[in-house]
């Protein structure tokens, strides 16, 4: 993925703060990172770690008040999705930038045909006549794996099952033929064999469309058979970035590491009791001064109380380019960590 | 089972459970969804069943049917050497602090008017008549258990996270001190990082209190954990029933072996070259199961015997119950070559 030209999207800087009665909730804190073209970008964390919200806030996708983007840049293109009018914005959602929500069930419409709702965007972005664009509709459905498409277009959401509804939830956001498609743990509501089905279909995708994807999940198992590079987020910033097979082998940040052995395993050996990652995700009430894992840290130190780490370059030259960390603690030598995690 | 064996707590016979459709003008009773459908296992004291499938395929459903907070249509279930199903209200109340359960969604599950004191102190009110005093010493004791820190007591649920709701849960199914904890999912509704504190929760209290748990879940990787045993279901009956490391390591019915293979495996040098078994279509209705094998319509080594006929569930090797014809032709005849030549074959398909 040696690439000269400019990615497909990408963000600088991105904070967004909620106001609440409550005071302000710091969701998102000076998130970059880069989309290349046909990549498939991971984004890992925990609920409230702020990966939802960061994608929301680049299509600018939340309701304001109470969310407020505070500073940043979302560059598709060449153009900066935070200064658009409201008027390009629509032309560019649905339009260049795809999106797939987690819950099938609550995100199509269920007093409309399935078609309807396909058909829907073809229309209103690539201005097509409604026999064209039901054609297209057919097209996408088969595309995704509906058998019996063109009888298809006239059931309503609640005649499919949850597989069925997130394929055409698929379909849709694919519709306009978008350059990145966001999907917002699109298989987490769904049980193990039809994630298993919808992860192969969107290998499948890839390869017939090179779209870029930003794929946001809380499973690493998820991660680990289809991203390319994953980012990891916690704290409403981004912590660990690096290419897939780097951030299982040598993962750098205490939050990764963590995350990698609490997952229990299929296979090897059964261990005797699970690791755990003691203490709660922090409460981001107020801008970050330290580092927010400090709390929930095995390797804490003064400095980690001191400032909060900025991102620095583990390999590959350049921070968003290689691996790079968020913690002011040194990793041992990766190959002790790989002794380690294999025995671990 | 020999008598040295430790004796099952809980033994499950031949569990039914059908919710009748009634439809048309005067609402006749026009079908069953046959939510379980003939359902046995024991559960050996101290220890935790694993009882895994996909979404509708019974297993909440038999966790339910088991404490009577259904009304089984047909089977035994006995606890404690007491046909719970059977039972009549009176005694059956009595009976009630030795079951409890644990369920999926703590938000859902716990009152939003209540305290954490009044909600764990609940079961109490019900089934003692232990002063004031005497319940919150109770209280404190459990949340000590589960790890809640005791200024908590006069809060609500929505002042905690997700983790400490689930804790607040066990608090309240361990108030009576019961023998046997049906846990319905959970842990699905929490963080990874949170999920291993409950497991390992759950597992001390086993250890430390005796229990025994019906350990309901979707969540194969968490299930090998906890579980000696393990029931993997599908579509309201069981198809295989197996010691955890054997299933793990290597699964016997055609569905069970679909199942694993779909967990994602967080290693991707490991996923980048394993290769998955990828169920065609969707798990058919319960209420218009197919003919013969419930599993015919996705079974990848469906064969012509699948379609017709009903395979029961039996041995087909030392503690491994399954509920196929691949094995069961073979075994009928008396022979163990022939299934072990079965087996090999899978394997040699699937790796």
């Amino acid at each position: 993925m040696a690439d000269q030209a400019l990615p497909v999207l990408d963000v600088r800087g991105l904070t967004t703060v909620f106001r609440t009665r409550g005071g302000e909730i710091h969701a998102v804190n000076d998130v970059s990172f880069h989309l290349d073209r046909g990549e498939l970008l991971g984004v890992v964390g925990e609920s409230g770690s702020g990966k939802s919200v960061t994608m929301m806030s680049l299509i600018r996708l939340l309701p304001s008040p109470p969310a407020d983007i505070r500073s940043g840049k979302v560059m598709l293109g060449d153009r900066d999705l935070l200064q658009m009018s409201p008027e390009d914005l629509r032309r560019v959602r649905g339009a260049k930038v795809g999106f797939v929500f987690q819950d099938p069930m609550t995100s199509l419409n269920p007093v409309f045909t399935v078609g309807s709702q396909i058909v829907e965007p073809l229309r209103e972005h690539m201005g097509l006549s409604k026999a064209d664009a039901e054609l297209r509709a057919v097209e996408l459905l088969e595309l995704v794996g509906i058998p019996d498409a063109k009888s298809r277009l006239k059931a309503y959401p609640h005649q499919f099952s949850g597989g069925m509804r997130q394929r055409v939830m698929i379909a849709i956001a694919l519709a306009c033929d978008p350059d990145v498609l966001i999907a917002d743990e699109p298989t987490t509501a769904l049980d193990v064999t039809i994630q298993a089905q919808i992860l192969e279909l969107v290998k499948e995708l890839r390869h017939k469309l090179g779209m870029a994807i930003i794929w946001i999940t809380h499973d690493l198992g998820v991660i680990a058979g289809i991203a390319d590079r994953v980012m990891v987020m916690y704290g409403g910033q981004v912590v660990e970035q690096a290419p897939v097979r780097e951030l299982f082998a040598n993962p750098q940040h205490p939050y990764t590491r963590a995350l990698l052995q609490t997952i229990p395993r299929i296979t090897g050996a059964r261990d005797a009791r699970l690791k755990v990652i003691e203490g709660q995700p922090p409460i981001l009430t107020a801008a970050l001064t330290a580092c927010p894992f400090r709390a929930r840290c095995e390797h804490r130190h003064d400095a980690c109380d001191a400032s909060n780490p900025a991102r620095r370059v583990v390999s590959g030259g350049v921070v968003g380019r290689g691996h790079d960390v968020a913690c002011h603690w040194q990793a041992p030598h990766p190959d002790r960590t790989k002794a380690e995690l294999a025995h671990a | 089972m020999l008598d040295a064996r430790p004796a099952p707590l809980v033994q499950v016979e031949d569990l039914k459970m059908h919710f009748p459709i009634y439809s048309g003008l005067f609402r006749r009773h026009t079908g069953d969804v046959k939510a379980v459908d003939g359902v046995s296992f024991d559960i050996m004291a101290g220890q935790t069943l694993g009882l895994v499938g996909e979404s509708g395929c019974g297993k909440s459903t038999v966790g339910r049917a088991i404490l009577r907070l259904y009304e089984p249509t047909a089977g035994r279930v006995i606890i404690d050497g007491e046909d719970v199903a059977q039972m009549q209200p009176g005694p059956l109340r009595k009976k009630r602090p030795t079951m409890q359960m644990v369920f999926q969604d703590p938000q859902a599950s716990l009152n939003p008017r209540m305290t954490l004191a009044d909600i764990v102190a609940e079961p109490l009110d019900e089934h003692t008549d232990w002063t004031r005093d005497k319940k919150l010493e109770r209280v404190h004791e459990l949340m000590d258990q589960v790890g809640l820190n005791r200024r908590f007591a006069n809060r609500f649920p929505h002042e905690f996270s997700g983790g400490q709701r689930q804790r607040i849960g066990i608090a309240r199914a361990l108030a009576l001190k019961p023998q046997f904890i049906v846990c319905d999912e959970p842990i699905a509704a929490l963080d990874v990082s949170i999920q291993a504190q409950v497991v390992n929760l759950l597992e001390d209290l086993q250890e430390k209190l005796g229990l025994t748990y019906l350990f309901i879940s979707h969540d194969l990787s968490m299930v090998r954990h906890l579980a000696q045993r393990v029931a993997v279901m599908y579509l309201g009956r069981i198809c295989e029933l197996s010691p955890s490391s054997d299933l793990y390591a290597r699964p016997l019915h055609p569905y069970a072996e679909a199942l694993l293979s779909a967990v994602n495996e967080p290693d991707p040098e490991l996923a980048a070259t394993r290769n998955r078994i990828i169920l065609k279509g969707d798990v058919p209705s319960p209420a218009n199961p197919p003919k013969g094998c419930n599993f015919c319509t996705r079974c990848p080594k469906v064969m012509d015997i699948c379609r017709q006929v009903k395979p029961d569930l039996a041995e087909v090797e030392p503690g491994r119950q399954v509920a196929c014809h691949l094995y069961h032709n073979n075994s009928a005849a008396g022979s163990t070559g022939a299934p072990e030549a079965n087996e090999r074959n899978q394997q040699g398909e699937t790796q």
